[in-house]
């Protein structure tokens, strides 16, 4: 008994936000947005014993309240009416609801609401330092503006929380945002803002969405110099991408010297990944976690928040990408290798495509990129231009 | 079709001729401006000095007599006396050759004598963002189509008919072979995938990405 009673007080390494209700955030079967991927993931690491249901804590929904922190409240109560079927298509066309991207949903709110709620839970468990590390791969929906639907989002779990972390726990907060989608809707948020200080690294905004994320934006006012923007090349491969990676979130948390790291997960800068065009494979997603784990460990006493995000291959890159955070916040990440045979075995038959066999790819999985060597010059040119501030800073 | 009344700075600081050099100095530096219109006391035009030209004539004299003495001289025996200026009533697209063709940082606009306003890179380079539609989130789409009546028309029916939102619609020549344009489209999507199957499907060459020498 003594040694339960200890272990009750004692503080976690780390959390896993999640219920099988974050499943009802869905547009329709044959939305690329699929959040079966969490399924995936947590099947993937019960079948290696990395989760157990101890670790699980369930999500809260967001009050109205919380949700008005960014959004404005005639866009929730749009939101709410489209669940309920009682918006009009004019009107929601204004706040960005019912479009190809954004279509609506039966109970679109509450299914959004409870998105956002998990990304609160995981703020509570950290920041009242009952667990060191929180994960919700239900959240990252990173474009979701202050009163429109966008890019698949429609409350922005992630804004939501930076500002209640701003109001409720006075922390300094870098956003890291590794998504291949510029992170607008976090970044427009608080581009005023000196106590918030956002990292994103993305394929170029020159063809993808949503087309920003150069740069120049760098902030506003006085939050001028707190947004880092690292657009990189289509066709973009690991070493490249890891460089750009590497140097920014070290040289951007030693500047900033945050009190706690949140981190946005998209997994779709995979070379699989059907809607960009960067060509990275896992061994990005070994590392994006360890990184930024360290800093979590260097600048803010642990305190790490990760959320999911984009990621449109759900059966080849999200479950090993996403799996990789998890085992890093629990000092679990030395699997390599063969995949475990029962996961593979349970989901070969619903996969449209073949199961990849061990958590690395092998190599080969796509032919060689003819420019390269340009593609990579070019990438570290931007990496310097985006970071001459705080390297040329006196 | 914007006209320049729309996009002009009607806000203008200017100096009369008399002033001098180190009024024109602070002024640049007071307002974060880099060109100041010089008029008379009835607002009439009379000439235009630039921080380029102030500062090339300040920053060659190292001695601080002579320094102080030129300083203190008047603007209009310093300032450009032909300057381009446009009308409130322009189209953008032909003030912004005239930046081009005169290889000139500002523009003072003058209705009926007097300056109404300044219009400088800055705008019109913003009125062309907002054109191509990239201040709003949107996936970029180029097809390459033979040059010939109808095209678009086509090639829009199909963007129709997949319910895509376009933001803005641009045509390029094809710098390779002038039989050929190349349509840019701004799309209010995060998922083209379906609209570049629906394109190709139809027999439009799609270029996403285009990067010279890799295709997908």
């Amino acid at each position: 008994m003594a040694k339960y009673a200890r272990d009750f007080h004692m503080k976690k390494k780390a959390v896993f936000i999640y219920s099988d209700d974050l499943l009802t955030y869905k547009f329709h079967n044959q939305h690329p947005f699929n959040q079966f991927r969490i399924t995936l993931t947590i099947d993937l690491l019960k079948s290696i014993d990395a989760l157990k249901e101890e670790h699980i804590i369930p999500p809260r929904i967001a009050t109205e309240k919380e949700l008005t922190l960014i959004h404005d409240p005639s866009y929730i109560q749009a939101v709410k009416k489209a669940g309920e079927g009682q918006l009009s298509p004019d009107i929601a066309e204004g706040y960005g609801l019912g479009t190809e991207d954004t279509p609506i949903f039966k109970g679109m709110h509450e299914a959004s609401a409870l998105l956002v709620g998990g990304t609160l839970t995981a703020v509570d468990w950290v920041m009242t330092d009952k667990a060191e590390h929180a994960v919700h791969l239900g959240g990252g929906l990173h474009h979701g503006f202050r009163g429109k639907a966008s890019g698949f989002c429609i409350y922005n779990d992630s804004s939501v929380a930076i500002q209640y972390l701003l109001e409720k726990y006075h922390a300094r907060v870098l956003y890291v945002d590794t998504d291949a989608h510029h992170g607008d809707g976090v970044q427009w948020s608080f581009y005023d803002d000196p106590n918030v200080c956002t990292l994103s690294i993305h394929e170029t905004g020159r063809y993808l969405f949503p087309g920003t994320g150069n740069i120049n934006e760098r902030g506003n006012g006085k939050g001028y110099g707190y947004s880092f923007n690292i657009p990189l090349d289509a066709f973009t491969e690991d070493e490249s991408w890891l460089h750009a990676y590497e140097t920014a979130i070290w040289e951007v948390a030693a500047f900033f010297k945050p009190d706690v790291i949140l981190t946005q997960n998209g997994a779709d800068a995979h070379y699989y990944d059907p809607l960009t065009h960067l060509s990275t494979t896992m061994k990005i997603y070994e590392r994006i976690p360890k990184m930024a784990h360290a800093i979590a460990h260097q600048y803010c006493d642990g305190r790490w928040i990760a959320v999911g995000g984009g990621g449109y291959d759900i059966w080849r890159v999200v479950p090993r990408a996403w799996s990789r955070i998890w085992l890093e916040m629990t000092d679990n990440n030395h699997f390599n290798g063969p995949l475990p045979e029962k996961w593979i075995s349970k989901w070969s038959k619903k996969s449209p495509v073949p199961l990849p066999a061990a958590w690395e790819d092998p190599e080969g999985i796509y032919k060689p990129i003819p420019r390269k060597q340009e593609i990579t010059e070019k990438n570290r040119l931007t990496v310097e231009k985006a970071l001459y501030p705080l390297r040329h800073e006196h | 079709m914007m006209i320049v009344e729309e996009i002009m700075n009607k806000e203008v600081y200017t100096l009369p001729p008399d002033a001098s050099i180190r009024d024109a100095l602070q002024l640049l530096k007071s307002k974060k401006i880099r060109h100041i219109p010089v008029v008379d006391e009835k607002q009439h035009l009379v000439g235009l000095v630039t921080e380029r030209d102030l500062k090339n004539i300040t920053s060659s004299i190292f001695q601080k007599e002579i320094r102080e003495e030129i300083l203190k001289k008047p603007l209009h025996s310093f300032m450009i006396k032909k300057v381009v200026t446009g009308h409130p009533l322009d189209f953008v697209e032909e003030v912004a050759y005239l930046f081009y063709d005169n290889q000139i940082g500002c523009l003072p606009i003058v209705q009926d004598g007097k300056l109404v306003g300044i219009l400088s890179e800055t705008e019109v380079l913003h009125t062309f963002v907002e054109l191509t539609g990239a201040n709003q989130p949107g996936s970029q789409i180029e097809v390459k189509v033979p040059d010939k009546t109808g095209i678009l028309y086509e090639v829009v029916t199909v963007i129709h008919k997949q319910k895509a939102n376009v933001l803005s619609v641009l045509v390029y020549p094809d710098k390779k072979d002038e039989r050929y344009k190349i349509l840019v489209f701004r799309v209010q999507t995060m998922n083209p995938l379906e609209l570049i199957h629906a394109l190709k499907k139809e027999g439009h060459t799609v270029l996403w990405p285009n990067m010279p020498g890799i295709s997908i």
